[in-house]
């Protein structure tokens, strides 16, 4: 059941076709498991369109072409837009194979999630949360984990404006978008995001890696932390773990206490 | 009363008002006249119109085929329905008990053509007539029975004809040229001679089958089991046509007269009476207002109103899986979310061949009637190799507008206002120039957009446009915002 939904390609090249001169980077991102439930945070409110993008991608390498369910809060149509056909195109999927479910609240949302995950014939279920949302507590994730556990559909959980919790993810992951490398002319490049792993049931909390994402081969690429200034002379590259380049927030990530004691 | 040529008219009387010599269509001075302490009312054309909408629902528990008559009748065909009820006669009274117990007074019949029960109902209450025997009972009816306006009437009853039996005596060609054809194909089809067919609130059923209760019955349990019966019934109709239901209708009568609707939708035809019953479940769960069972229902009816060949393609959705069993599994979530969180709310994407952002986009109900979308051939537009994503993930409905701080001309802004959060543009690319798709709508054409993607200094990405052009000195530039680039 263990698939590779982060395919990384060793090295990159660069859209203008500048391949092969960097050190290839291989950062092994830990497997996600398709048979589990992953959470995904938003670093930021406004990372929202990323947060989706991101959860779409991985669900996309988790899925294996088969239909995926797309549970939506309502609140994500009022502060991120509605999901665009053309531009889940341009992102590299395909959105006939998407069902989309839009719900008022949190419990809808969980219920629908549930009833998903019982069902074998999908590929993915995402699960869109907006806000603190009490009602998805410990009872609840576990009993969608467990769901998914019996089923084999992965569970891909994405939350906004929301403090991280206790829950009986898998994984949880916090996502924040990064300024792309930009292309001739200043324009805008390959989204980049950073994805740190807050936690795995199997260690390796902490790691966060600097990637972007290629449509045209669906893969997420690695890219070193110094990229993201492509002006700035070229800083010796560091493992990601260690070093931090986003401007506006210190790192280190602080492991969570909630999530080693509840693992079980 | 009614007001009617300036005059304040009686529309509608009780017993008590008949006795005292009132009679429709007088005026309400004359009327005071013959009764000082007459209590009046206005007439409320709409709420008897919904009076009688209930009237014909609770009428529905006889036959699904029910039409209105007039401000003030009902028509049932009850074709092939009378021996649920043991006798015509017997259904006659127990429809008249039901609309007794609605509160209402009512002139009943049974005849073969709806004309003929409609005249009978007014002149020979509560009879069954049986078929043959109109010829001889409408002689004696009165010309009025025939229903026409008040000239023909007169007209009628000044040439001497005071029954259906003189007009009937005349010869047919006479009366149409005087009359038109219209009469004589009401006195035709009073007298039995010819025969129409109603034209029912509702469209008949494919197939019907349905349960009435020596007793009420007032366990939701005990009601789908009974669902889950009528099913198997219909199941082997279905089976028979070689088809599978798309659309269901449950009505549920209750014994005081409500009664209540629930309409059932599958993703695919289905003639399996456990998923029937488990969507019924979750539909009545999912109501706003709950199925009250009040006293107890006595009468139960299932009705397939939309049905497809059962091996017929499934919907686009199903076509990943790779088996059947997953296809199936597919199609039972589906039609257990539509059941859960309606039909509107479960959503999938339709291709369709335009350029205007807003319309590219489109997602309709799963469960929709038409199956155009699925056929259109139109396709996704393949992505550009090598290139970021040119349309953003999400789209607003309503394009938000911007604040702009620093604007350059023909390029994008350096620096932007949205949801007070301001945002210096790093990079960017465009213009890419849409124009609205003026053969669309009538009103006039929203103005040409520049498009420009844009980046953020803390990385986020969005698509902005700015409508109307700078050659265009009349008009100040807006900008807005559009969609969202994860």
């Amino acid at each position: 059941m263990q698939a590779h939904p982060f395919p990384l390609r060793q090295g990159w090249s660069t859209p203008s076709g500048e391949a092969g001169e960097e050190p290839a980077r291989t950062v092994p991102l830990p497997a996600l498991s398709r048979a589990a439930l992953h959470e995904f945070y938003a670093a930021r409110v406004a990372d929202a369109a990323a947060l989706t993008g991101c959860a779409l991608a991985v669900g996309h390498g988790l899925a294996q072409g088969r239909s995926c369910l797309w549970v939506r809060q309502e609140a994500f149509d009022w502060e991120a837009g509605q999901p665009h056909a053309p531009g889940l195109c341009e992102w590299g999927l395909d959105p006939a194979r998407l069902l989309i479910l839009r719900v008022k609240d949190v419990t809808a949302a969980l219920q629908a999630g549930l009833e998903g995950a019982r069902c074998a014939g999908l590929g993915a279920v995402f699960i869109e949360l907006w806000g603190e949302a009490p009602a998805y507590d410990l009872t609840a994730s576990r009993r969608l984990a467990l769901a998914a556990r019996a089923s084999g559909v992965p569970l891909l959980l994405t939350r906004i404006a929301a403090k991280a919790r206790p829950s009986a993810a898998e994984t949880r992951w916090e996502l924040r978008a990064l300024p792309s490398r930009a292309l001739a002319a200043q324009a805008p490049g390959l989204p980049a995001f950073e994805l740190t792993l807050l936690r795995a049931r199997n260690g390796r909390e902490g790691q966060h890696d600097h990637l972007e994402w290629d449509r045209d081969v669906r893969q997420f690429l690695s890219r070193t932390a110094t990229d993201t200034r492509p002006a700035e002379p070229a800083l010796p590259s560091l493992p990601g773990a260690v070093v931090s380049v986003s401007f506006d927030r210190p790192r280190p990530p602080e492991p969570e206490p909630f999530a080693r004691r509840e693992a079980s | 009363m009614e007001k009617e040529r300036g005059a304040l008219r009686i529309t509608a009387i009780d017993a008590n008002a008949a006795r005292a010599g009132i009679d429709i269509g007088m005026a309400l001075a004359e009327a005071r006249a013959l009764w000082p302490n007459l209590e009046t009312e206005e007439a409320a054309p709409e709420a008897d119109a919904r009076f009688l909408k209930q009237a014909s629902e609770i009428c529905e528990m006889f036959t699904p085929l029910v039409a209105l008559q007039g401000r003030e009748g009902l028509l049932l065909d009850i074709t092939g329905c009378v021996h649920l009820f043991g006798g015509e006669s017997e259904i006659l009274q127990r429809a008249r008990r039901r609309m007794a117990a609605f509160g209402l007074s009512t002139g009943a019949a049974i005849a073969s053509t709806p004309d003929a029960a409609w005249a009978f109902a007014h002149y020979r209450r509560n009879r069954v007539v049986a078929r043959g025997e109109e010829e001889t009972l409408a002689r004696d009816l009165p010309i009025t029975a025939l229903d026409q306006n008040t000239e023909t009437t007169m007209a009628l009853s000044r040439a001497g004809l005071k029954t259906l039996g003189d007009l009937a005596d005349r010869p047919s060609h006479l009366l149409a040229a005087r009359f038109g054809e219209d009469l004589v194909a009401t006195l035709g089809r009073i007298l039995g001679r010819e025969d129409i067919r109603i034209t029912p609130l509702r469209p008949p059923p494919l197939l019907m089958a349905e349960r009435h209760f020596p007793e009420p019955m007032t366990q939701m349990e005990h009601l789908l089991v009974v669902l889950g019966r009528l099913m198997g019934d219909l199941a082997s109709r279905l089976e028979a046509r070689g088809e599978g239901g798309r659309a269901f209708a449950l009505t549920l009568f209750r014994a005081d007269g409500a009664v209540r609707r629930i309409g059932i939708e599958t993703a695919s035809g289905t003639r399996d009476a456990a998923s029937l019953v488990r969507l019924a479940r979750l539909k009545m769960e999912a109501l706003a207002d709950p199925v009250d069972p009040g006293f107890g229902f006595d009468a139960l009816r299932l009705m397939v109103l939309r049905s497809e060949p059962l091996h017929a393609a499934q919907v686009s959705l199903t076509e990943g899986a790779t088996t059947a069993d997953e296809a199936r599994a597919l199609a039972d979530l589906l039609n257990g979310l539509v059941a859960r969180f309606g039909r509107e709310n479960v959503r999938r994407f339709v291709a369709r061949d335009t350029h205007d952002p807003a319309r590219a986009g489109g997602t309709m109900a799963c469960l929709s009637a038409s199956r155009v979308s699925t056929d259109s051939a139109t396709e996704w537009p393949a992505p550009e190799a090598g290139q970021p994503p040119a349309r953003p993930l999400t789209l607003f409905v309503n394009p938000q507008p911007i604040e702009v701080l620093a604007e350059v001309p023909d390029s994008p802004p350096l620096r932007f206002r949205w949801r007070r959060m301001l945002h210096e543009v790093t990079r960017a690319e465009g213009p890419e120039r849409i124009a609205p798709e003026w053969w669309r709508d009538a009103a006039p054409a929203p103005a040409t957009r520049d498009y420009y993607r844009i980046e953020d200094q803390a990385g986020h990405r969005f698509w902005i446009f700015r409508e109307g052009l700078y050659e265009d000195r009349n008009t100040q530039p807006r900008w807005f915002l559009h969609g969202l680039f994860p």
